[in-house]
Order: structure tokens, then sequence, then C-alpha cells
């Protein structure tokens, strides 16, 4: 147990994060707020109380469903993909073969690129309809039209550029989970004849329900967060999300209220998912 | 817990401070858009700063859609950030109108400034921004191409001509398509192209009542004709395809022609940066025989915002940029070629401009484009390609989406025109435009 | 391995192993190749990547069109002072919830109790600032003492919760969209931002953070405060607590035990989490895209702002996009096994 003297030292040292979360979390918040109740176009001069108009505006905007859409089917399927994916691969690279280092570092390299260069890299040098390596592959195997990926399919676009730099972070994580089990368990399992599928569901599963419900929060909070992606790959219009619709509100519109406004609606729908997270989170961990 | 207000105080203090040092130089600080002119133009600041000695000059040097957004949060918090800071023909009447920018006092002779330019950038009588360079768009096309297809293309032609040539160019199979358009979603992309080009169909965005019109026939034949031609001649994934896209395609010759910005005539005929620099061939963007052509009007220029606190520096700067001056001093330094484009009558009847090729067609094409009298049909705003009022560029960037789409395939034109009359009469309502 | 495998199958596995990662490696290295073309051949790179000849001369032309040297100083910069400044917040609080935890929450109301008191002050403050015309474009002095009073029942519950909940809620605030906060945050970094404009009794017209480091550093570190928090905590969670009460029933003092027993045991969870704060700052695209412009732009800026008028350079902004991504993707290859260990948080014992 805790002394008392170290509990107080404690409560010292936990206060100036505290304080600093505290004005980062309400200060922005409150002043969204009074801008949300606010008529103010940056470039116009006519501004006053505008009561809930920007929050009627915000959600007949005739993208706001497409967007709400999107902005959950992004999360759900680079979750589903990067989950599932990422268990076959840490299956895979928990088998030996030669190169194992090599191809771990190979692997993880995509979480390491900023989301502006791989959305450029994806954008232009591999799904480009006329120049990218993708469309290049479709007519040297006879294809006379090729996929013109941004154009047709954009939301799969999207979400093949997200997985592609999350991937690596489940599959490492869940490798390293898969690491840790037992040996001895792996052993006794297979002399009782227990069958590889068996053994996974059994077995395996269980071991990785803990580090699959971390991937999910981690990924989730970047997730509903995505931008650059949309922005750099300039598919905002056919792909976008909450936040890119938001920020086109204040960077194209540049409508204050209405973008603020926006901001609130993301804000109670982001702590909807963060208090449904949190809760499994917090059982799952045992905090 | 006091440590830490304290620790806060001092933090704040300290970047008072020095926000402070940085205010007490005479230092200019310039906003600019990074194209090729401007940057020119940071080499040769030498002459403006012995001239004037103690001022010295500060560059900020963004990409064109950053340095819109930045500029315009900067010009309405009043943030101060810029001395100087280059704007278009869009915000140049908007700001001035509504007095967010001090007006020009420094200017080498103003009346030598083209009327287009002028009319551009002018509201209430005044001249707000002094022009930098400015531009209009033509088609550019491949002679050989157009030989090769047996037919011909007219100095100043009509849409259906120019859609049957770029059909008779099309020829997928080597990679070569007739016409490639700007289909990226962007008030300054996409729907700069097309409100050019509904100019020439009859069509125009807002009533004289401010009711949008895209519900009217003229947006329809507009939208239709655009889309079915991009169909049979255009470029895969043009969707996609902005000023720089459709840049690189025709560099690389993959394009039969292309109607975009009349400075781009320099960068197709670079035998450096194009392979099909020699072939090169340039004619008026056509029209429908309406009377409106489908050429836009553009022009960079430099405005002193009313928030500076060295406004005197800051006009002597903008004269020096926009003088005959620094014209003279390209043209010593690197030839009549790279000079600012667009701007002065002076330079176009100087007989070594002339030789420039694509000089004449620059100058006829700017002059047959009038901001004042932008459509067939009256309309209550100014401006060729957009309209100059503060919430055109929300409303045509969700147009441009709507639009971009509907070239895609992934909506029918008309649930694209019936969303964006929709979503434009929501947010001219909201704007208190309509009553 | 107990289990004995086969040499066909590890030769299966090799090339299945190597293919997918080879496969997952492809964009960078494709990204890499066209760096090392000239501009007319990367266009048709697909068709001759082996038989065009190389050359190192884009890396020059941007160092010159874009001064690298510029964004990466500040990229530097901002993601190392962050790192540091967050580590000054981070360590004690992780330690705090960790060694010694609040168990129990000092104002005892429901969740829902909570909520009511928030939105109830936020609602009669609102309903003050109606009264007064809802404008607070010139009087500063208004508009910071509703925000005080907007703030403190939020601070109270804040401070009153216990330790498992305050660890939650530091994450909640990780998931708040950065596109709500930020037209605020622009606000209140800008000279004569709206928000601390005219005070009456001050001239703060001076004020002015924007696109310095007085800004971004903070900022980043606040951004990144509540994971290297939770990273932090799993670190210490697992240090065995019976040697800390050991020593404490020695009797050493709470310093000894800090810089005796828990700072060469915390060493490795630091320096991890050191890694993902750098990585993370590295790697940041919403705020600095929209907050910085040159005296303290990093490299995602530079990335974004690599698009020209006059034309697009694939192979210059191949050459760009590696020069912006390797230092930290080095960084990343060598300390990788420390980096997947901190990010497991604590879910893999």
């Amino acid at each position: 147990m805790a002394t008392s003297h170290a509990q107080k030292v404690g409560r010292w040292a936990l206060a100036p994060s505290l304080a600093a979360l505290t004005v980062w979390a309400f200060v922005p918040l409150a002043i969204a707020i009074y801008f949300a109740f606010l008529r103010y176009n940056l470039q116009s001069d006519n501004t006053g109380w505008f009561g809930l108009n920007n929050f009627y505006y915000f959600v007949n905007d005739p993208y706001f469903y497409k967007d709400l859409f999107n902005t959950v089917a992004l999360v759900l399927s680079v979750l589903a993909i990067t989950i599932v994916g990422g268990t076959g691969l840490a299956i895979l690279l928990d088998q030996p073969f030669w190169g194992r280092g090599i191809v771990r570092v190979l692997m993880i390299s995509p979480f390491f690129i900023m989301p502006t260069v791989s959305s450029l890299v994806w954008k232009n040098l591999l799904m480009h309809p006329v120049f990218g390596l993708f469309a290049a592959i479709q007519r040297f195997f006879g294809a006379s039209h090729v996929l013109d990926w941004f154009g047709t399919v954009p939301l799969l676009s999207v979400i093949i550029i997200v997985s592609w730099q999350w991937l690596p972070y489940a599959a490492l994580i869940l490798l390293t989970a898969l690491q840790s089990l037992d040996l001895e368990q792996k052993d006794a399992s297979m002399m009782d004849g227990a069958g590889p599928v068996s053994f996974f569901r059994y077995i395996v599963l269980p071991h990785l329900s803990r580090p699959i419900t971390v991937v999910i929060l981690i990924e989730t909070i970047f997730l509903l967060n995505v931008f650059a992606e949309i922005k750099v790959t300039s598919v905002g219009g056919f792909a976008g999300n909450l936040t890119y619709l938001v920020a086109s509100q204040l960077n194209e519109a540049t409508d204050i209220g209405e973008a603020a406004a926006g901001g609130l609606i993301a804000v109670v729908l982001a702590n909807l998912v963060s208090i449904f997270l949190v809760r499994i989170v917090g059982k799952n961990l045992g905090t | 817990m006091k440590k830490i207000v304290t620790g806060v105080v001092g933090a704040f203090a300290l970047a008072m401070m020095a926000g402070t040092a940085l205010a007490d130089d005479t230092t200019l600080t310039i906003a600019t858009v990074n194209n090729g002119d401007m940057t020119r133009m940071q080499k040769y600041t030498d002459d403006f700063t012995t001239a004037n000695p103690g001022i010295k000059l500060n560059w900020v040097t963004l990409e064109e859609n950053d340095l819109r957004e930045k500029v315009t949060k900067d010009i309405a918090t009043k943030g101060g950030q810029y001395d100087v800071i280059t704007i278009g023909m869009y915000e140049a009447p908007i700001w001035g109108g509504s007095g967010k920018l001090l007006e020009l006092n420094a200017l080498d002779d103003p009346k030598d400034f083209l009327a287009a330019d002028v009319n551009g950038l002018s509201a209430k009588g005044k001249l707000w921004a002094a022009p930098f360079y400015g531009e209009s768009s033509m088609i550019m096309y491949r002679k050989d191409l157009v030989e090769k297809s047996g037919l011909k293309m007219a100095d100043a032609p009509n849409w259906t001509d120019t859609r049957a040539l770029a059909k008779k160019m099309t020829d997928r199979a080597a990679g070569i398509n007739g016409i490639c358009l700007r289909g990226k979603a962007g008030w300054g992309e996409n729907m700069a192209f097309l409100t050019a080009m509904s100019n020439a169909f009859g069509a125009r965005w807002f009533d004289e009542k401010w009711h949008p019109q895209f519900d009217q026939p003229e947006w329809k034949n507009t939208l239709q004709f655009y889309i079915d031609m991009m169909n049979e001649s255009g470029p895969q994934g043009a969707s996609g395809n902005g000023f720089s896209e459709n840049l690189a395609l025709m560099q690389t010759g993959k394009c039969g022609m292309w109607i975009d910005a009349t400075v781009a005539a320099s960068f197709v005929s670079d035998p450096k940066a194009s392979q099909v620099a020699d072939k090169m061939a340039y004619a008026l963007a056509p029209d429908n025989g309406m009377g409106k052509r489908s050429n836009w009007l553009w022009a960079w220029a430099l405005a002193v915002p009313a928030g500076t606190k060295k406004a005197e520096a800051a006009q002597k700067f903008v004269g020096w940029a926009t003088s005959k001056h620094y014209t003279e001093l390209v043209a010593a330094k690197e030839g009549w070629a790279n000079v600012p484009p667009g701007t002065r009558a002076s330079l176009y009847a100087n007989p070594e401009y002339a030789k420039v090729p694509f000089a004449k067609m620059t100058l006829d094409s700017m002059n047959s484009a009038d901001p004042l009298h932008p459509t067939v049909k009256p309309v209550p705003y100014t401006g060729v390609q957009f309209a100059s009022i503060p919430e055109f560029a929300g409303i045509a960037s969700k147009v441009g989406d709507l639009f971009s789409q509907a070239l895609a395939g992934q909506i029918k034109v008309d649930d694209a025109l019936k969303q964006a009359q929709d979503y434009s009469t929501a947010e001219m309502t909201k704007a208190g435009y309509i009553k | 391995m107990a289990i004995k495998i086969s040499a066909r199958r590890q030769i299966a596995f090799t090339i299945i192993a190597w293919t997918i990662g080879i496969l997952m490696f492809f964009p960078i290295l494709w990204t890499a190749i066209a760096a090392f073309k000239t501009e007319s051949d990367a266009y048709t790179l697909p068709q001759n990547f082996l038989t065009t000849p190389w050359t190192m001369e884009n890396f020059a032309i941007v160092q010159a069109r874009s001064n690298y040297l510029l964004y990466i100083r500040n990229t530097v910069v901002i993601a190392f002072v962050s790192t540091i400044l967050g580590l000054l917040f981070a360590v004690p609080a992780a330690w705090s919830m960790a060694f010694a935890p609040v168990t129990q929450s000092t104002i005892k109301w429901s969740g829902w109790r909570w909520l009511a008191t928030i939105l109830g002050t936020a609602f009669v403050v609102g309903l003050f600032l109606y009264a007064l015309g809802w404008d607070l474009t010139n009087r500063a002095s208004i508009g910071f003492l509703a925000l005080v009073i907007v703030i403190v029942p939020a601070a109270l519950w804040v401070f009153s919760r216990n330790t498992s909940d305050s660890l939650l809620w530091m994450l909640s605030t990780k998931m708040m969209p950065p596109a709500g906060a930020l037209i605020p945050i622009y606000l209140i970094f800008n000279r004569n931002g709206l928000v601390f404009k005219d005070w009456g009794w001050i001239d703060l017209s001076d004020y002015n953070i924007m696109d310095s480091f007085w800004g971004m550093v903070p900022l980043m570190m606040l951004l990144n405060l509540p994971i290297i928090i939770w990273m932090l905590f799993t670190y210490f969670k697992e240090i065995p607590v019976e040697i800390l009460e050991a020593a404490r029933m020695d009797g050493a003092s709470l310093w000894a035990e800090l810089t005796k027993i828990l700072t060469p045991m915390a060493v490795p969870g630091i320096v991890s989490t050191c890694l993902l704060n750098l990585i993370l700052a590295w790697n940041e695209a919403f705020w600095t895209l929209n907050l910085t412009n040159k005296y303290a732009a990093p490299l995602s800026f530079f990335i974004s702002e690599y698009s020209s008028p006059e034309g697009q350079f694939w192979a210059k902004l191949s050459a760009a996009s590696i020069m912006a991504i390797a230092p930290i993707m080095v960084v990343g290859w060598f300390s990788q096994r420390q980096l997947v260990r901190g990010l497991t948080f604590g879910a893999v014992k």
C-alpha cells in the first residue's frame, strides 16, 4: 500500500498533467461552443447571434450523412482489415524462417511514414490511371480500360492507403503477444492432439483478446481523425469524412460558425465512441 | 500549483517578448504564391533593398490554396502577420470593399495597367491590389495530331467543332486523349473552368435576385456537354485532374488539346520539360455563338492589408514590384519571355515583347474577358469564372465536388444539378442574400 | 522451439514471409526508385525502371528549391523539445498513477450529475453572454471571465476523480476531433485573435505565437501527452511493487526510491515512450499544416507544399518524400523492438 506521504506527493505529481489536459480539453471546447451560436463568415461583416442555425445547416449539408457513413465505414473496415490481416501475418511471422529480423523491419516501415507522403505515393506512383504502376500492370495483362481508383472506388482507395499504414502496427503487436504465449502450453496442446484450428480457437484467440483491444483503441483514436489521406488525394467530395467536412467548412467556406457547430457534432459522436471503447478497455485491461 | 502558475505566466511573458522583438525591426513580411514569376522576383530583391536601405524583406512562399486559406484567416482576424499579401481577382474587390486593404498610393503609372486587370481588382471605384501578372485561358493543341485527324482548328473555334476535333484525335490504344480538361473538385479547379465554359452556353450562377440557376437548362447543357465530351475523348481519371495533372499529361504527349491558363503555354513549349514542345499551337477558348467565350480572367496582385504597421514601406514595395522598372530589370537579366505577362499596355506595345510567341494570344484572350459583364444574361456579381461574394468559395467548392462526381459517373447529371441547386439555395439563404 | 519443423516447410514459410514483407515495403521502395530517376523517366517508370539511367540531381534541386534543411531543423526542434517537455509532465503523472493511486473519487457524484453541472454552468454563462449581445470581439475580459467560470466545474470534475477514471479520461481527450479545436487554437495563437484582444488595461497587440516554436511545441506536447502518460503508466505498472514496498519498509526516502530504484528500472520504458512521441510528432500533419508557414513549419508542411504550378515533378516529389521520411524511418528500424513492446500498452505481459 502506498504511504500517505507518497499519496500526497502523488497528487502534486499528477496535477500539472491534469491541469494541462483540462485546459487543452475544455478551453477550445468552450470557445467552439461560443462560435457555434454565431453567424460568422471570415470574409463577411455580417456577424451576430445565429441561434441553432449553424447546427441546422451543418446537418442538412448534402454531405453530412454521406460523410458520417464514410467515417464509420472507414474506421470499421480498416479495423477489420488490420486485425484479421494482422492476426494472419502475426501467425506467419511466428513460424521459423530465414531472415525474420529483416522481414520484420520491412513490414513495420509503413508505420513510420507520414500520412502526407504515403497519400502522395499511392496516388501518383501506384494508383494513377495513366502513369501509375497498377494501371501499367492492368495494361500489361491486356486491359484496355484500366481502373480509375479515386474516381470509381474512392472510399476503397482511402481504406487501402490507411490500412497499409496501420497493418504493420496490428501485426507486430499481435506477433509480440503470440511470442509471449507459453511454449509449454503450445507443446501440451499439440501433444493432446489438438488440431491447429482448435489450438487457434481455444488457446491463441483468448490470448490475443487483450492486445486486440489495445489495437482497436489506438487505431480508432487515429482513424476517426483521418485527414491528410483525404485532403492530399483530393477525394473529399467522394469519400470525405466528418473531420474533412469540418475542415472544409473552415478552409474553403471560411464559415467559422458552421465549422464550430460541425466540430461540436463531431466531438459528441467521438465521445459516444470513446465512452463505449473506454469501457471495454477499462474492463479488459483492469486498470 | 503555484510553480505551475508561475511557469505558465512566465512562458506567456516570454512568448510576448518574442513577439515584440519581431515587431521592432523594419522587416516586411510578404506572403506570396509559389509560382515561377513570384519565385523569380525573390532573386531580384537586392534592387529594391539597395534603393531603400532600412527595409528588409522576409518571404513566406505558399502553395496557392494554402496561401488563400492562410491569408484569408489572417485578414479576417486582423492577425497582422503579413505586410504585403498576394491575392487574386476574387479577394481584391471583396476585401477592398470592406475596408480590409489599404489604398495603394505609390504605384508606377497606374493608368498603364490593362483595363481587364483594373476592372477585376477594383471595388467602389478604387484599385485595391496592383496586378503583378495577369492571365486568361486558351486552347493549347498539338499541330501534328490535328493534321493527322484531317480536321482544322480555327483561331476562334466554337464548342461543336472543338468537340468533333477532340473525338477525331482520340486514339486510346495509343494513349492519346483528344481533350484534357480540369475535373478535380475545387472552386479554383474544375469550377473555374466550368463557370467560364458555362458563360459561353448562356448560363449564370445567380439571377439578379441572387437565386442560384442550376435548375435552368443552360447549366444542364453545359454540364452534359462537358461530361459527354470527356467520356468521348478525355483521359482516364479525369475527375482527379487539376492544372498540374493536366500539365503533366500534356507534356508527356497524352493529350491532343488542353484548355487552361495562358501561362501554361510557356511550360508546354519548354523543350526541357515537355516532350511535345515543338508541336504546340494556340487558339482562343471556344464559344457557342452567344457572344461570350469560355475563357476566364485572373490576376495575381499585391495588396497591403489594413492591419500592417509598416504601411509606408509596404506601399513602396508594391510600387516597385509592379513597376515598369521591374519588368525591364527581368527583361535585361532573363529575356523578355520571362517578364510577368498580362499587366501593362506598354509591355504589349513594346516590339521586343511582341516577338515572344503566345504574347498576342494572351492579350487577345484577356481582352475578350469582361469581369464586369461576364455572362449573356445580367448578373448581380462581377468576375468571369467566379462570383465576387465571400460565400462563393464555399458554395463553389461543394458544387465542384458534385460536378466532379458526375464526371466520374458516381452520380447522374440531373442529380448533381439538383443537389447543387438545393445546396447553393440553402447557403445563399443562410448568408442572407435570399430574403 | 520444441516442435521440429521440416526444412521444406521452413523454405515455404521463408518464401511467403519475404513476399509479404517486400509487398508491404514496396510503395516505399518504388518511391525511392523514382527519386533517383530524371523527371521525364519518372512518368514512364513502370515500363522502364531498369533501363533508364540513375541520377542524384533531384535531391540537390529539392534542397535548392525548397530549403529542406530549414524544415528538418524545425521538425527536429519540435519533435525533440515537445518530447522532453512531455516527459517532464508525464513521468511524474505516470509514477503517481502507478505507485500512489487514488482509489476513491474525492467528490462522489454520478457521471450524470457532473454532466448536468458542467452543462448547466455553461448554459447559465451562455444566457449571460446572450444578454450582453453575444459579442465578445471587443470585450476580452468578459470572455475570459466566462471561460474561467465554465472551466471551474470541469476542472473540479477532472481533479476529483480516482486514478483509473483519470487515466481513461486522459485517453478520451485524445479522441477529440482536432477540427473542433482548430478555430479556437487559431484565435488564441493569433496576434489580435478575437479571443484575447483589447483588454483595456494591457496591450497585447504584439502577442503572437502563430508559426513559432512557442506555439507548436506546447501544442505538440499536449497532443501526445495522453498517449505517453498511458504508455509510461503501463511500463511502471510492470515494475513489481514489492521492491518499492520493501524499500519503503527499509525507510528509503521518496527521493531515494525514485532515483535509486525506480529510474534504472524505468529507463527502457522511458526510451520507447520517447521514440513513440518522436514518431508521432514527426508525422503530425493536421495542426502543422494549419498553423505554420515558415518559422516553425516541419517536414509534413514541406511535403504538402511540394506541388507546383509549373507541373507535377514526380521525381522531385519522390526525392522530397524520401528526404522527409528517411530519418525517422531509420530511427524506427533500429528501435522497432523496443517500440513495439511499448505499443502493446501493457496488453502483453
